[in-house]
């Protein structure tokens, strides 16, 4: 088995808040977080995938393939969005770097050929990131 | 759905590499440069991965603001701008970012339940990384 990872990088806002919290539970638990103005991240997704190679390609995967499925199915939908207003898993879910990950998985599951999708990877900072395995 | 987070943080500290079991010879052949008696430093970077369900309610497997309190309370205050020699935590070991490593897990397992640790990554240098998962 081998894996594969390839990046992408995307730059979005959002804000974290939940309607059924009072003001001061929204602000206890998110803190700055909570600006309804939002604020943005360059985030850093990694997408790994893993299978067997192909004898005659010598790929695990066709590189060109998982570009254009990242790009058309993530990157277009995220990037240089408020992900609270303009992205439909986000309007009734909160934008945390987890549901940011499990959003994308389950974007991306079902939508490789050749591999399977083992990992997504989203680094919201440098210093922070989620992984998510597809599990339940 | 489960998922982990990772979070780092930065800390220096100075160490020296040296074992009272060993002869001068010895601990110079085991640790190297490592054994300068003067010690010398690293900007240690901790990437501490926790795992758990994502709350419905607040979309975290653990608030972030929690875990970053507990650990600039409990590992960034006790290591920070330390040698590690002259710290009780060290008085029976040689503190190699191994047995470094192996500490601040165990600081967290016991200290901050709200998530499930899955591993402790310590980066000495670029070059080396040391994880345990207990």
């Amino acid at each position: 088995m081998v894996y594969l990872t390839r990046k992408a990088e995307f730059s979005a806002s959002h804000y974290y808040h939940n309607p059924d919290f009072t003001p001061e539970e929204n602000l206890r638990i998110f803190g700055k977080c909570n600006n309804p103005n939002g604020h943005g991240h360059n985030y850093t997704l990694e997408v790994t995938v893993k299978g067997e190679v192909d004898p005659r390609s010598g790929f695990v995967v066709d590189l060109k393939q998982l570009k254009e499925v990242m790009h058309r199915d993530v990157l277009e939908a995220m990037d240089h969005r408020f992900l609270n207003k303009e992205v439909p898993e986000f309007i009734h879910r909160i934008p945390t770097t987890e549901n940011i990950a499990i959003a994308i998985w389950q974007r991306l599951v079902s939508k490789l050929e050749t591999a399977k999708l083992h990992r997504i990877r989203v680094y919201e900072t440098p210093d922070l990131f989620v992984d998510f395995y597809g599990e339940p | 759905m489960k998922a982990h987070l990772s979070r780092r943080y930065l800390f220096s500290a100075s160490h020296r590499l040296h074992s009272e079991a060993m002869s001068p010879q010895e601990n110079l052949a085991t640790y190297g440069k490592c054994n300068n008696p003067y010690g010398h430093g690293h900007n240690y970077i901790v990437e501490l991965t926790v795992s758990g369900q994502v709350d419905e309610r607040t979309g975290m497997v653990c608030n972030l603001a929690d875990l970053d309190s507990f650990i600039e309370r409990e590992v960034l205050a006790r290591f920070d701008h330390e040698n590690l020699n002259t710290l009780q935590e060290f008085a029976q070991e040689v503190p190699t970012t191994e047995n470094l490593c192996i500490q601040i897990y165990e600081i967290v397992h016991r200290g901050f339940p709200r998530a499930h640790l899955e591993r402790v990554r310590l980066e000495e240098t670029m070059m080396n990384s040391f994880e345990y998962t207990g």
